[in-house]
């Protein structure tokens, strides 16, 4: 199992960009001052909302994208609540106040042919997970859901790392149905990584059980600190209760008892 | 330069600036983000006698200016505190002060008595007001009986600092603080969470799997100051204030309401930085009023 050692930071970040997808998913871009630390996918962020008394805790959000080079990180949001909706509206110039990078990353499972399967805000992590394999010269199939084809944005930067199968309930584009009843999951894969809604990566992680195919997915939960002191986030594994703020967010699903 | 230093039972603090039980630890989940070695002192994660699990998750709720939990002591036990974290303490230049917890008065005893012997822990503090967890906890805090057995038994067994955690979850908090005191408890520290509830309307469903759990945060902060108030009224034993504390700010409304001490809790995860930050606060406030010991800030509320 990969372990992650970095110093974690809390930084002021600059607002280089807020950018709508669609009218529910935002992608923002923030500029550390400072050289990044080493961010791996499956790792998230604490970001700070200012503004309401709705938005006390922080809100743990997956990395999406990094660029050492512009010393820049994107995140991919949905618009939910409140906290969400501030963030929306950032401007340009604005600072947000970040704790990174935290959590277990996506591990580099043997093999050479990899399923990427996501849902909704899920694709976030699978997007820089993409690169680190492509990077590793590793082949890798994208399979997204969504509800339809409204809720769809721009994926060609998933094109340009693997090939991209889509569903959507309604059939409005891809394969109608869900993810979970897509052909390319009968293929032979030498492992599956997931995010998305949890019953889709529970069926997911059920498949890969079957097929006897390694399998690691990445959790959202509610967070309190995101850093290991709350004990809030815990969720049930075979090695009992484990933070998914630590010991995850991703995990092999063999060791979820969900 | 201004004198920072108090005084708990047999324990010298550099200064009153804690973290609360639950919310940092064991410290060393903070290391990355501050110097935990220019805190007063470090109150541990609840420690039981043996291994627990805690609750089943979701765990937790945000609530306006506050959050409830409901994490239910999940701990390794005293066994495990003493073999795999008590020997990294020793690096720190701070007062250790491990929270004790437990389903009956016997297990009470059993982590008490292990802890005494722990040359680097100059003192406990008795968790009878947990308010998540089925059996003792705040089953001990919330009974005058109950609690009066425990402390007495307690007290017994220990040798060293007896801090007694109190619930806010009383008629009456003062005559807790009295009982406390009566069977010698070094110092009294509160508030622990209020008992609380949230529901999501559009699911008809519970927020947290357990249904009620522990509301902390700016939220309770007025609740606490007002208890802190009547305790220290009360009893002549150095009482720790704690409750929605998040800036300098709250750590002088405490100390001028009676505290001798005070425990940053909740404010810790929102920043992790956040107890030193308050610390420079108050050194501040101390210069801007010409306080030159910040043991003059206790009960110096005037009315």
């Amino acid at each position: 199992m990969n372990q992650i050692i970095g110093k974690k930071r809390i930084e002021d970040l600059e607002v280089t960009g807020n950018k709508w997808l669609n009218e529910d998913y935002f992608v923002l871009t923030l500029r550390s001052e400072e050289i990044l630390p080493d961010i791996r996918a499956g790792q998230f962020t604490q970001v700070k909302v200012e503004g309401s008394p709705e938005t006390f805790l922080r809100r743990p959000i997956s990395f999406y994208d990094v660029h050492p080079s512009s010393r820049e990180i994107r995140l991919l949001i949905r618009k939910a609540g409140a906290g969400t909706k501030r963030l929306s509206a950032l401007n340009k110039g604005e600072k947000v106040n970040m704790i990174y990078p935290l959590g277990r990353p996506f591990s580099l499972l043997e093999g050479n042919r990899f399923l990427l399967v996501g849902g909704g805000v899920g694709l976030a992590p699978l997007y820089l997970l993409g690169k680190e394999l492509h990077r590793a010269g590793k082949e890798i199939v994208f399979l997204f859901g969504f509800r339809s084809a409204g809720q769809l944005f721009d994926l060609s930067q998933f094109k340009d790392l693997g090939e991209l199968y889509l569903t959507t309930e309604d059939g409005s584009k891809g394969e109608k149905g869900l993810v979970t009843g897509h052909p390319v999951m009968e293929q032979g894969w030498d492992a599956i990584y997931t995010c998305g809604p949890e019953p889709m990566m529970k069926v997911i992680a059920a498949v890969a059980a079957e097929k006897g195919v390694p399998c690691e997915a990445s959790l959202e939960t509610l967070m309190g600190c995101g850093f290991g002191a709350c004990l809030c986030c815990a969720v049930e594994t075979v090695h009992g209760m484990q933070r998914a703020c630590v010991e995850g967010p991703v995990f092999n699903t063999k060791e979820l008892l969900w | 330069m201004v004198d920072l230093e108090v005084k708990i039972g047999g324990i010298t603090l550099k200064n009153p600036v804690t973290t609360a039980s639950g919310c940092f630890g064991y410290g060393l989940e903070y290391t990355d983000f501050l110097d935990i070695s220019r805190l007063g002192a470090i109150f541990t994660k609840a420690t039981t006698g043996e291994p627990r699990e805690g609750n089943p998750s979701p765990r937790m709720a945000e609530t306006p200016m506050g959050m409830i939990n409901s994490v239910g002591l999940q701990n390794k036990g005293v066994d495990h505190f003493i073999e795999h974290i008590y020997p990294h303490l020793s690096a720190y230049d701070t007062h250790f002060i491990v929270n004790v917890s437990g389903s009956t008065v016997e297990e009470y005893v059993e982590v008490a008595s292990k802890i005494d012997v722990l040359e680097k822990i100059p003192g406990i503090e008795l968790n009878i007001s947990c308010p998540n967890v089925k059996e003792g906890g705040m089953v001990f805090g919330t009974d005058p009986v109950s609690a009066r057995k425990v402390i007495r038994a307690v007290r017994e067994a220990y040798h060293k600092t007896l801090i007694v955690k109190l619930s806010p979850n009383v008629t009456s908090i003062k005559d807790f603080a009295l009982i406390a005191q009566e069977e010698g408890a070094d110092s009294v520290s509160l508030i622990n969470t209020l008992l609380a509830m949230a529901i999501d309307a559009e699911r008809r469903k519970p927020l947290i799997a357990r249904i009620t759990g522990g509301l902390s945060g700016p939220a309770v902060k007025p609740i606490a100051l007002r208890m802190v108030w009547e305790v220290a009224q009360a009893v002549e034993i150095p009482v720790i204030g704690l409750g929605g504390i998040s800036s300098a700010t709250d750590v002088i409304e405490f100390m001028l309401a009676g505290a001798t001490a005070v425990q940053v809790g909740t404010a810790n995860f929102i920043d992790p930085a956040i107890s030193l930050k308050i610390l420079e606060g108050i050194i501040d406030y101390m210069e801007r009023h010409g306080f030159s010991s910040v043991k003059e800030l206790t009960g110096a509320l005037e009315i």
